[in-house]
């Protein structure tokens, strides 16, 4: 109970998971440092091969603080320039939906540190956890950007293919890249499910799959967590064994070739145009927002915080707004999901909270006392 | 296949949990098929649709049920009441009357057919195993509570120790109420974890009564006042202090809070005095012991519930509160948050931490909501129906 009083939130040193310094260098240990240097070395060793990063603004923060070997492997990969930076929220927010002037300062402090460390200025935009709707496309078109990335939903393609680009519907000209979620997934989900019956996945079997697709669509997006490479799917799954051969096994096929987003924007024509009206995720089997915005305690908690803008604003106060912008994080509200909750699923896996509803708990006090500490200083 | 179960107290002559889970796991496992025999020490009225023997064929009222049998009595208090019913037929003690019973066990096996012996609890224990040694037939015992639970881990009687002991050793299988139990069981009574299955017990959604909420529970929260209530008997195990101790902790920050108290035992007067001297009995409301429609009643008006048990096998209140729609904080010393996932959990021991989780419901009506909706969802799937099926596979396992 240090409501008003304790104002350090995201530093916990209890090395338990709470801990952001310990996960980041954890993660970093089994995935970011192993993950990236395996690619620098694919980059060497295939000149076609091509790889895209996106990365928020919290986690080149936190690397630089924690674990600056790995942002060192990524200006290294990105000196390739056969890497592309994507675009999005520094804070890996919600704020499109809730406040359109904060999402653009997000948006732009994230591009502002992209140039900074690696001096690119990214082109193509993916929002938060791939949320989209026509609305999003038509706001970031007139942001400057080429492309978009979303999630090839079945509901939204219906019979067409994800393996096409389209266009974003009410857009001039902005592309949709849509991920193709069963090779995607393929990769970040069943890789290591034994009672998969395509179990285990080679790098030979997965370029033929990739194969097929030739004549029947011109690009594959496989769109997945970085985690996947080492943290979701352990080493010991064989995971980079299997990344280590993809690349050559898919350039055997002569057709085949890898490009970066903005590359396929300009390289293939728009087959036709895709309308979103209501928005879609990459999230859960729903692929819709519930899994930040489904229950009473997730609403409760981001109107509650997108209600104190105006005032943090107004504060002019940097610490504040920042410690206000942390807490836009889609992952907190994330925490508070509780449909599968019994069921032991991904919500929990991640969670470093017992139960969704310690997780709105903490981060309500949290906010309690930004907001004691926001009047306070209006005085 | 017939099931010949002992068991101390039946509904509604009953005046704790032992004697619902009885009629629970007897009601269910006929549904499923299973022919139950059930053994009580001495004759009570009793209606249900499978069959019962007394160990003395004397019928006596409800009242001297009510009053001598209680299966929670401790040994002091069942020898004051003893001293009133003095010429009674019953023994000197507690302790003799459960040896009486296990006598008789012989006589019960004898007189009836059956595959499978079931014993509830250490009061039927010594039944249990007379009628293993007279019939050869096998024997489960079942725990629903220790003696350590018992005494809020405090003085263990040696002797309820020894026969909870005898009768687990001299058992074909032992079945826990809860994975915590199990843990008491083989640490405490050096049982062999293979030998224990858990079965947690159930609720009858459809048989729990759902009054109207409490009038003047609900006038003090028209006036702005939020209620957490507390529900058992006020003994150690149950743990009213700590509670007592959070709520004081609470008034600081909420100060229209009241904190209701249901239930009575030998530490009722310990708990009024504690309210009294960290000075918040003006917040504290002491309802007694309270059943069926008033309980209804409470749980309906309450914001939140508490159970800050030390030592809790299973714990049915919180089960019975999100029936009524009301969260509830558990401590994580019960069998209870084993299988409710949609409740905020904390030690009994640590009242700052139980403090901070009660005043974020009372602070925030959509936490509260989406616990009170997914628990409720969660508790009406606990059926008597899934306990009966595992112990369905314990007998047959010995048959």
């Amino acid at each position: 109970m240090s409501i008003g009083h304790d104002s350090v939130y995201f530093n916990d040193e209890s090395s338990t998971s709470l801990d952001n310094k310990e996960i980041i260098k954890k993660v970093a240990k089994k995935c970011y440092i192993p993950a990236t240097t395996t690619l620098i070395n694919l980059l060497e060793k295939h000149p076609e091969f091509k790889v895209s990063f996106s990365i928020t603004g919290v986690l080149m923060e936190q690397l630089s603080m924690w674990s600056p070997e790995s942002l060192d492997l990524f200006k290294k990969a990105v000196k390739s320039k056969r890497v592309e930076i994507v675009s999005e929220t520094y804070y890996h927010s919600l704020a499109f939906l809730y406040n359109k002037d904060e999402f653009v300062s997000q948006v732009n402090l994230h591009s502002k540190l992209v140039k900074q460390i690696f001096g690119l200025k990214p082109k193509v935009f993916r929002n938060t956890e791939l949320i989209y709707s026509d609305e999003l496309a038509q706001f970031v078109e007139k942001m400057g950007y080429i492309g978009i990335l979303a999630e090839g939903a079945d509901h939204i393609l219906g019979w067409r293919s994800p393996n096409y680009i389209y266009k974003a519907a009410g857009t001039k000209n902005l592309a949709l890249l849509l991920k193709n979620y069963r090779l995607s997934d393929d990769i970040a989900f069943r890789f290591s499910e034994r009672s998969w019956s395509e179990w285990p996945l080679t790098a030979p079997k997965f370029a033929s799959w990739v194969n097929q697709v030739n004549g029947g669509g011109e690009i594959v997006n496989l769109f997945m967590d970085y985690e996947t490479l080492g943290e979701h799917q352990w080493e010991d799954t064989g995971i980079f064994e299997f990344l280590k051969s993809m690349p050559s096994d898919i350039l055997s096929h002569p057709d085949n070739d890898f490009v970066t987003p903005s590359e396929a924007v300009k390289k293939f024509k728009k087959v036709s145009e895709i309308s979103v009206p209501h928005y879609i995720s990459w999230a859960d089997m729903e692929r819709d927002l519930t899994a930040w915005l489904g229950n009473p305690m997730q609403h409760d908690a981001s109107h509650s915080l997108y209600s104190l803008y105006d005032q943090i604003v107004n504060t002019k106060d940097e610490d504040l707004l920042s410690v206000w912008r942390k807490m836009t994080t889609s992952d907190h509200f994330y925490y508070m999901c509780t449909k599968w909750f019994a069921d032991g699923d991904v919500h929990k896996y991640f969670s470093p909270y017992e139960s969704p509803y310690d997780a709105f708990r903490y981060f309500m006090n949290a906010l309690t006392d930004l907001r004691i500490r926001v009047e306070r200083d209006q005085k | 296949m017939r099931v010949l179960m002992f068991g101390w107290e039946f509904p509604p002559h009953n005046s704790g949990g032992l004697g619902v889970a009885c009629q629970g796991i007897a009601r269910a496992l006929k549904k499923n098929g299973i022919d139950v025999l059930f053994v009580l020490p001495k004759a009570i009225g009793v209606n249900e649709d499978f069959e019962f023997d007394f160990a003395q064929d004397v019928f006596l009222d409800v009242v001297n049920v009510n009053s001598i049998l209680a299966a929670y009595q401790n040994r002091l208090s069942y020898q004051t009441i003893r001293g009133k019913y003095a010429e009674s037929i019953y023994g000197a003690t507690l302790f003799d009357e459960v040896m009486r019973y296990g006598i008789k066990g012989g006589d019960i096996a004898k007189r009836n057919k059956f595959d499978v012996i079931h014993a509830h609890d250490w009061l039927s224990f010594p039944a249990g195993v007379t009628a293993k040694e007279v019939s050869g037939k096998p024997l489960v015992v079942h725990i629903h509570a220790t003696e350590f639970d018992r005494t809020g881990n405090g003085f263990v009687d040696k002797r309820v120790y020894e026969v909870e002991k005898m009768g687990m050793e001299a058992a074909d299988h032992v079945v826990s109420v809860s994975e915590f139990t199990k843990k008491i069981i083989v640490d405490n009574y050096d049982i062999s974890p293979s030998k224990i299955s858990v079965a947690h017990n159930g609720i009858e959604s459809d048989q729990t009564p759902i009054a109207s909420p409490d009038a003047s529970l609900l006038e003090l929260k028209k006036n702005g006042y939020r209620i957490v209530l507390f529900v058992g008997r006020l003994t150690l195990q149950k743990g009213p202090d700590y509670f007592l101790h959070a709520a004081k902790r609470i008034l600081d920050y909420a100060p229209k809070t009241i904190f209701a108290i249901a239930g009575s035992g030998d530490m009722e007067r310990q708990t009024m005095e504690l309210s009294a001297s960290l000075g918040i009995s003006r917040n504290v409301l002491f309802l007694g012991f309270l059943r069926g429609e008033a309980l209804s009643s409470v749980y309906r008006a309450a914001d939140i519930f508490v159970m800050p048990s030390v030592s809790e096998p299973f714990g049915i209140t919180p089960l019975e509160s999100l029936l009524h729609d009301t969260p509830v904080v558990l401590s994580k010393q019960s069998g209870a948050s084993e299988v409710i996932l949609h409740a905020l959990k904390t030690d009994f021991w640590d009242t700052e931490d139980m403090a901070d989780k009660i005043l974020s419901v009372i602070r925030y009506p959509s936490l509260k909501e989406e616990m009170a909706r997914n628990g409720h969802k969660e508790v009406a799937l606990q059926t008597w129906d899934k306990t009966a099926h595992k112990l369905k596979s314990v007998y047959s396992n010995l048959t």
